[in-house]
């Protein structure tokens, strides 16, 4: 019995034990710790791809603690490679930023295990202390600068916040089992079917369900529970802030996900009311309060606002076919996002990190292929066609459709019209104005190939969008069938 | 050519051209000199393969025709589709032939990026032509946005003092529309289960629906053609455009407005056609008069021509909305001429803006003296723009308005007045250009068409005549997929009415004739 759930965590169990392997190795190295840190870190990631690639199908472990299905192997298998390009974007900058210490890749990896306990979490109790490992990693990475003070200030708000966030959610879960008294998902899911087919649903319930939902939407950084993202995104050193925009999201997303569909599935009259809601002021103040930033990394915060409304579309449709949008949906923000980081990590002048919008000034004379590729990546995220991001919209408002939330499709495209002003001003910046200073060579090799793969994958995702949409439907399929 | 895609090979060889400038290398001057005979041949080799498509083109049946499929999203039914038939086969040849000639324009008066400039063109060529053959719902969304993009850029980096602002308005009008179809596109996705163009052509959707679809489906589409009130973003992408992207505007971008109405709001959506045409009929006539009297007022000649194009277009929408032979077929007949002559005109003014760098009408004046060549051109095409018989323009506008006669007599008198104001306002704009004494100092020193020049407008000149004296091939192309697409309308609207009462007697102006009775 213990063996076989074992087996179905064994990626975790591996990557658990090997970031502490590391970690006593970074103890116990008297020079170079970072490097004999950071490039096994990178290794103990892609085994951890390739074992959940691997893995079971459908297996509840820990007594229904844990599960893994196909949406958790998808979930994982984007986290894992948002956690490696994210840190694979990093190595440059710590070690010219004074950030050069060994602890930074085994937090990546401990924040990353906690997120795919997140993920496979069948239980509340489980749920929570996945969510710990990985906010407790984020709040050090994010002060990780720890002789400037926008880094700590950013570390300490987001512990702050996202502290209260974890009461909230606590507190809701709490509430759930005091009315249900259980905490496991599937046990969840009948004790409130059967109530709901009763007609005796609890308020308390409802009011547990409330808060968890707000708790999780902290983590999504969804409006109205947004305001610490710009500020986090812009304090927090640039390849944090590259993370925190993939990984976390993708995690924290996919456990939004599972929790609304899976243990309060009966109660989505009562939960989709706030999501449509949750969803349409994202989106909205995604677009409308990116148009006033200057720094590219405040302007990404709010993009990633307005991104999770989108992805949350799929979600307020409640349907298996929403479930798949957001599955596409995400995969393509996570390249995208991975792409245009690249870029603002190359955004160097004079040896010293710029971050202003200005600075892209006149890009395509000085850098022609980055400008190109950011460009691309530029037009995805405001969803033009034929770039991969116009196919995730397509899929959740898809969705959205077929549920008939006409006027959330509705508000939702027009806002993306919003949103595409200031992709396009990026773009106007780098083809229309004249150059500024030309950034730092040479730019990396890594950043460059990451910035190249990524954007040729979104130019040409039309091609043969069957593979990523594959994975998403059996993805989608997976958490309907529990 | 049997067996051949040849619809794909039409419409991704451009973008093997642009795959070949891309990786052009070396000093700036050969680059640039390379870049512009790579997109020359590639153009050219796509405008001949295009005529293969002309030639083997069956007329006299509505079928689609050199129809390729494969499969592109098999989850949902949704494959690759291309094929044309006598609506949409015509405005391929248009952009086949219509690229190379910008590319031709654009040899000397583009000197900075080069290189990019030509890639822009050729994949906005791919897009047109894969917009125009698309037969699936999603493949045409696909190419109908995408087409954003090179023009946003071509208007952004290339364009004039105010390129900035005409660029972001050109996107952003055009986005916010064509999202809109989107969702509309989606909701008949569900409705019927298929985004096949073909299939949808005879699918029937509640009436009720219908209305929400056509608003969605006229939001894109009106501001592409685009019809007043939206049509304000055109002055200013036209004006600020380089030359060769106002007639790549003006040819071929107004006219997917104009083929969007007749591929998708009139087949698939009759009751709500009927619904709205007196809409389209209001918004139209006001079109062509109020744009017809602010080009009267304009000093910018390229202000000037943008302004008549919504004139132009007004004839266009109110010839698809008659519904019957005449009107559509001149509205087509109407966009095909359009396509060419107002191309032509920014091209003539793009031949004096080369030489002076502005577009003015007050700095010219007397250029018949040391232009003579260049004014005949200019008067052929300002003629055809007018309407004179003999020309094409003259088919199409005189066709719409029969068609318009047989609707209500007040809409042709109307459009009709559109005509003289043409009239008044072109001439007015030759005689300030042309005629007069040649008395600036700079003007007398403006040497006349050279020979490239003239190579531009030569195609030009021959199809506008040709299309006013000999319409019958043209018309023949075309016919029989009209005839097909009218006949599908009064079918539908046919069987939709032993249902029960149409939607176009929900009419308020009804409703008041009854009250006041």
């Amino acid at each position: 019995m213990i063996s076989a759930d074992l087996g179905a965590a064994l990626p975790e169990i591996f990557l658990v034990v090997l970031a502490m392997a590391l970690l006593l190795v970074g103890v116990f190295q008297k020079r170079q710790a970072l490097l004999r840190v950071f490039y096994p870190s990178l290794g103990v990631l892609a085994i951890t791809f390739l074992l959940v690639a691997t893995g079971p199908d459908r297996t509840e472990a820990f007594e229904g603690l844990f599960v893994v299905d196909a949406f958790a192997r998808y979930m994982k298998l984007l986290v894992l490679l948002g956690s490696f390009v994210s840190l694979v974007l990093s190595l440059r900058y710590i070690q010219r930023e004074n950030m050069a210490r060994f602890e930074f890749p085994v937090l990546i990896l401990f924040a990353t295990l906690g997120m795919m306990m997140m993920i496979s979490a069948d239980d509340l109790i489980a749920l929570y202390i996945g969510l710990e490992l990985q906010s407790l990693s984020l709040y050090v990475v994010a002060a990780f600068r720890r002789d400037t003070l926008r880094s700590t200030e950013a570390g300490l708000k987001y512990f702050v916040l996202s502290a209260l966030a974890s009461g909230m959610l606590l507190y809701g879960a709490s509430l759930v089992y005091g009315f249900t008294a259980s905490t496991d998902f599937t046990a969840l899911a009948s004790t409130i079917e059967a109530s709901v087919a009763e007609g005796d649903l609890a308020l308390g319930l409802v009011v547990g369900l409330v808060f968890i939902a707000a708790g999780l939407a902290f983590k999504v950084s969804a409006v109205p529970f947004h305001m610490w993202t710009p500020d986090v995104y812009e304090g927090a050193p640039t390849p944090v802030t590259a993370f925190f925009a993939t990984a976390p999201k993708v995690a924290a997303m996919a456990l939004f996900v599972r929790v609304m569909i899976e243990p309060f599935g009966d109660l989505a009259g009562q939960w989709q009311q706030i999501i449509i809601f949750v969803s349409i002021l994202s989106m909205i103040l995604g677009a409308v309060a990116a148009i006033n930033q200057r720094n590219i990394k405040r302007l990404m915060a709010y993009s990633s606002i307005g991104h999770i409304g989108y992805a949350l579309v799929g979600l307020a449709a409640g349907t298996e076919e929403g479930v798949r949008g957001i599955a596409i949906y995400l995969a393509i923000y996570l390249v995208m996002n991975l792409g245009t980081f690249a870029v603002i990590l190359c955004m160097r002048q004079r040896d010293r990190m710029v971050e202003d919008i200005d600075d892209l000034k006149g890009l395509s004379r000085t850098h022609p292929m980055m400008a190109l590729a950011l460009a691309i990546l530029m037009f995805s995220l405001a969803g033009v066609p034929p770039m991969a991001g116009f196919f995730g919209k397509v899929y959740v408002f898809m969705a959205a459709v077929q549920a008939e939330l006409y006027t959330l499709a509705v508000i939702g495209v027009l806002s993306s019209v919003i949103a595409a002003f200031y992709y396009l001003r990026i773009v106007k910046l780098m083809y229309f104005d004249e150059p500024a200073e030309a950034f730092d060579r040479p730019i990396g090799r890594e950043l460059g190939v990451v910035l190249g793969v990524s954007s040729v994958l979104v130019l040409l995702f039309f091609l043969q969008p069957d593979i990523l949409v594959g994975g998403a439907e059996a993805a989608a399929a997976a958490l309907f069938a529990g | 050519m049997e067996g051949w895609p040849l619809l794909s090979l039409v419409t991704f060889l451009p973008l093997i051209g642009a795959g070949f400038v891309l990786v052009i290398r070396g000093d700036e001057e050969l680059v640039a000199r390379n870049a512009r005979y790579v997109a020359l041949w590639t153009s050219l080799i796509t405008f001949v393969l295009s005529l293969f498509i002309w030639f083997g083109f069956e007329r006299g049946t509505a079928e689609f025709q050199f129809v390729e499929t494969a499969a592109w999203l098999p989850s949902f039914g949704i494959n690759y589709r291309m094929g044309v038939d006598g609506i949409s086969m015509p405005f391929v040849l248009l952009s086949t032939l219509l690229t190379p000639l910008c590319i031709i324009a654009s040899w000397e008066a583009i000197q900075s990026r080069v290189k990019e400039y030509m890639i822009a063109f050729l994949v906005l060529e791919t897009l047109m032509v894969g917009m125009f053959c698309a037969l699936d719902f999603v493949v045409f969304y696909v190419f109908f946005e995408g087409v954003l993009i090179p023009m946003f850029l071509i208007i952004g980096v290339w364009g004039g003092g105010r390129r900035v602002y005409a660029a972001f308005k050109f996107f952003l009008f055009t986005f916010a529309g064509s999202v809109l179809m989107l969702i509309a596109l989606l909701t008949i996705f569900f409705k019927t289960g298929t985004t096949d163009i073909e299939t949808l052509l005879t699918a029937r959707l509640p009436a009720e629906m219908q209305l929400y679809l056509w608003l969605a489906f006229f939001a894109s589409f009106a501001v592409k053609i685009p019809m007043w009130p939206v049509h304000t973003w055109l002055p200013d992408a036209h004006v600020e455009a380089p030359t060769a992207g106002s007639v790549i505007l003006a040819g071929i971008l107004l006219k997917m407005g104009g083929y969007g109405f007749l591929r998708f709001s009139v087949p698939m959506l009759p009751e709500a056609t009927e619904f709205f045409a007196p809409l389209v009929f209001a918004l139209s006539v006001v079109a062509v008069i109020y744009t017809s009297l602010v080009a009267l007022a304009q000093e910018d000649m390229k202000k000037l021509i943008a302004y008549s194009s919504v004139a132009h277009m007004g004839f266009v929408t109110v010839g698809i909305f008659t519904l019957n032979q005449q009107g559509i077929e001149g509205a087509m007949y109407q966009m095909l001429s359009h396509g060419l002559v107002s191309a032509a005109l920014f091209l003539c003014v793009g031949v004096v803006y080369d030489r002076l760098h502005t577009r003015e009408i007050a700095r010219y004046g007397g250029l018949v003296h040391n232009m003579p060549h260049y004014s005949v051109v200019f008067m052929i095409f300002m003629l055809a723009s007018v309407g004179l018989p003999g020309t094409s323009g003259f088919i199409g506008e005189f066709l719409v308005i029969v068609g318009a006669f047989q609707v209500n007599t007040w809409i042709a008198l109307l459009i009709a007045s559109g005509m003289v104001l043409g009239a008044a306002y072109m001439l007015y704009l030759y005689r300030r250009v042309i005629f007069g004494q040649l008395t600036k100092d700079d003007l007398k020193s403006m040497l006349d068409m050279n020979l490239r020049e003239k190579v531009v407008f030569a195609p030009l000149i021959a199809l506008v005549l040709l299309m006013g004296v000999y319409p019958m091939p043209f018309l023949d192309v075309m016919s029989a997929s009209v005839e097909n697409l009218i006949a599908n309308y009064e079918a539908a609207l046919a069987a939709a009415g032993e249902e029960g009462p149409s939607l176009a007697s929900l009419w308020p102006a009804e409703r008041i004739a009854e009250v006041l009775r």
